[in-house]
């Protein structure tokens, strides 16, 4: 760090207190060394835990047998109304969201004035930042209180939590669509809305399934919302979204709390199948997002 | 309402008629209507969340605030938003330097192939359920807690009043912070780190030119210039601190009162949501004062949300000016 060929070699041995700064910056090294460690340890062991209990309980009956909870102790149960449930719950919630929220990333990116699109963008941030559980509050009063339980009650606020993560990718996306595009076909003498459908929006595919994808992962997992709109549920399988619908994280969040050991054990393979599929989906999301860049940075 | 830019507008005008100028209508009148949509629906949550609360908060008001329990026999506010309060701001204090020092290893430290790997870690670790956490909370984390860590605390600490005697099977405030930092560690950690890759390579060479340590360089060059954005990612981490459920309410122990030592149970507003969705109690105003826990939710949540708004576009600003 200090030699500099011609100084005379006294000046330039470190001093006391560069001694002393180098071993600050050795030890503030260390402490980030040591919380990286702390904390990747920390999240390990979530994982670690969950694969290792979780693993070990994955048997066919969790996949196709109900859950049963006047059978006795030796009777097989298993979780499948549980994740026949989540499956029709989910992809409700995004059949309405996904329209919604592009639209809205269409409106605020190709026609409205900068003043709507920063504050119906601001909205839709607060609306992120809403807790899970006061949406589901919120479809208890607006829905449940009148209609009871259902599955489509369930869908409609996991689809309000979807609803702004799709919003922001598309945008995102739509940014990114190179403005000589647009030009060309305007140009070409294309409507613009013709623009908007068949130029802008196929190139921002990518960038809608990122977001749907993520979004997905997102509320597969969540709980909150359910517990309000979903979990007084009836006995067998049913994919019936009038009714109440079983789902994978209410399942675990009931048999978390069971005494049975063998409840705590198809909780943890819950939980292990719920991880694998929101680790796997995020993986997804991902692989789309770098794909779609990719593509978009070349068309630059 | 004039929406086209210039450029479109002038190209398209002179050759189109009224057919396009109608397909162009409906395109922007459904998106606008969504869009108008969206605020609506954020009205209308608002509206129903506080409609919902109406008895409650016409009966007690804001007393509510200050009542651990009314006397017909509902819940008040006050312990729950003690518990709130503590759990989350314990929960940041403990999250923050943790993930800080995440973010610094990431961007400064780590050596090329740890990177990665443990970059991705970070991020997928945002996406857990927090029933997963809450379940390995129960069955994991509380045996442990009660076992090694609280003991342990209260024989060393024990003259802080925060670390008393360990009470029950565990499920406390103390585990309800240790779960909420585990659930907002990636949060921070992850904004901090795209924070400090994003300060200008010029600067931090500057300072290392000048002769600083790579310390000097961090607290010099790369803290002042992400001060803003990492406030409000600690701001974002204590918002979900705040809104959390179902882990929460699964550790914590759900106790309709607070004491001031950890390890002894409590509850927070979301917790106990959770906890009673399915049997509020036996008052008249009792799903009322739920609604009303949701009302405060829902009142702290838009303003620290807005907060980091303001903290995250003035940010943006400056370093739109510097570079």
């Amino acid at each position: 760090m200090s030699t500099i060929g011609t100084a005379p070699a006294s000046l330039l041995r470190p001093a006391d207190r560069l001694g002393r700064r180098r071993i600050v910056n050795r030890a503030a090294e260390g402490v980030a060394w040591l919380t990286a460690a702390v904390a990747v340890g920390l999240l390990g062991l979530v994982i670690y835990s969950v694969a290792r209990r979780g693993w070990s309980q994955l048997n066919l009956d969790l996949l196709t047998k109900a859950q049963n909870p006047y059978a006795g102790p030796g009777v097989a149960q298993g979780l499948a109304n549980a994740f026949v449930g989540s499956l029709v719950i989910v992809a409700i919630a995004t059949a309405m969201a996904l329209p919604f929220a592009m639209l809205i990333a269409v409106y605020l990116s190709e026609f409205a004035p900068r003043r709507v699109k920063t504050s119906v963008g601001l909205v839709l941030d607060v609306l992120a930042g809403i807790p899970a559980i006061v949406i589901g509050i919120f479809v208890f009063g607006l829905i449940v209180v009148n209609h009871g339980q259902s599955g489509l009650a369930a869908s409609f606020a996991l689809a309000i939590l979807m609803l702004p993560i799709v919003f922001r990718t598309t945008m995102e996306v739509l940014a990114l669509v190179p403005q000589s595009l647009r030009e060309a076909s305007l140009g070409l003498g294309v409507p613009r809305w013709r623009t908007t459908l068949s130029i802008v929006l196929p190139q921002s595919i990518g960038g809608v399934l990122t977001g749907t994808v993520l979004a997905v992962a997102r509320v597969a997992g969540e709980t909150a919302p359910l517990l309000f709109t979903s979990s007084i549920v009836g006995a067998g399988i049913s994919a019936n979204p009038q009714h109440a619908l079983e789902a994978v994280p209410l399942a675990i969040f009931e048999l978390s709390e069971s005494p049975y050991p063998t409840d705590q054990a198809r909780a943890w393979a819950a939980a292990f199948v719920l991880l694998m599929f929101i680790l796997l989906t995020s993986l997804v999301a991902r692989w789309f997002a770098a794909r779609s860049k990719r593509k978009l940075g070349r068309g630059r | 309402m004039s929406t086209f830019d210039a450029t479109s507008d002038a190209a398209r005008r002179p050759f189109k008629g009224r057919r396009t100028h109608f397909g162009d209508l409906i395109l922007q009148v459904t998106a606008g209507l969504a869009a108008a949509g969206a605020i609506f629906l954020v009205g209308m949550i608002i509206y129903k969340v506080v409609e919902g609360a109406r008895l409650s908060l016409s009966t007690f008001g804001l007393g509510f605030l200050t009542h651990t329990s009314e006397i017909n026999g509902d819940i008040g506010g006050k312990a729950f938003l003690i518990g709130t309060a503590v759990t989350s701001i314990g929960a940041l204090a403990l999250a923050t330097p943790l993930a800080l020092g995440v973010a610094l290893f990431l961007s400064e430290l780590a050596p090329g192939w740890i990177r990665g790997p443990v970059t991705a870690l970070v991020e997928t670790l945002a996406a857990i359920p927090s029933v997963v956490i809450g379940l390995w909370g129960i069955i994991v984390l509380i045996p442990n807690l009660r076992l090694h860590v609280m003991p342990a605390l209260h024989s060393t600490l024990g003259f802080i009043p925060l670390f008393g005697p360990v009470t029950g099977t565990g499920a406390s405030i103390f585990a309800a912070i240790i779960v909420l930092t585990i659930m907002i560690l990636p949060i921070i950690a992850s904004i901090s780190r795209e924070l400090f890759l994003g300060v200008p390579a010029e600067l931090k060479e500057g300072a290392l030119a000048l002769g600083t340590t790579r310390w000097e360089m961090v607290r010099g060059v790369v803290f002042p210039f992400a001060r803003g954005g990492v406030a409000a990612a600690m701001i974002l981490g204590l918002a979900r601190a705040l809104g959390e459920a179902i882990a929460v309410s699964m550790v914590i122990g759900a106790f309709n009162g607070f004491s001031w030592n950890l390890f002894s149970a409590g509850d927070t507003l979301a917790g106990r949501l959770a906890n009673d969705y399915s049997s509020p109690g036996t008052a008249p105003t009792a799903t009322s004062s739920l609604f009303y826990l949701a009302v405060i939710l829902l009142v702290f949540s838009i303003v620290v949300n807005l907060i980091a708004q303001v903290i995250v576009r003035r940010a943006e600003r400056r370093q739109g000016l510097v570079r």
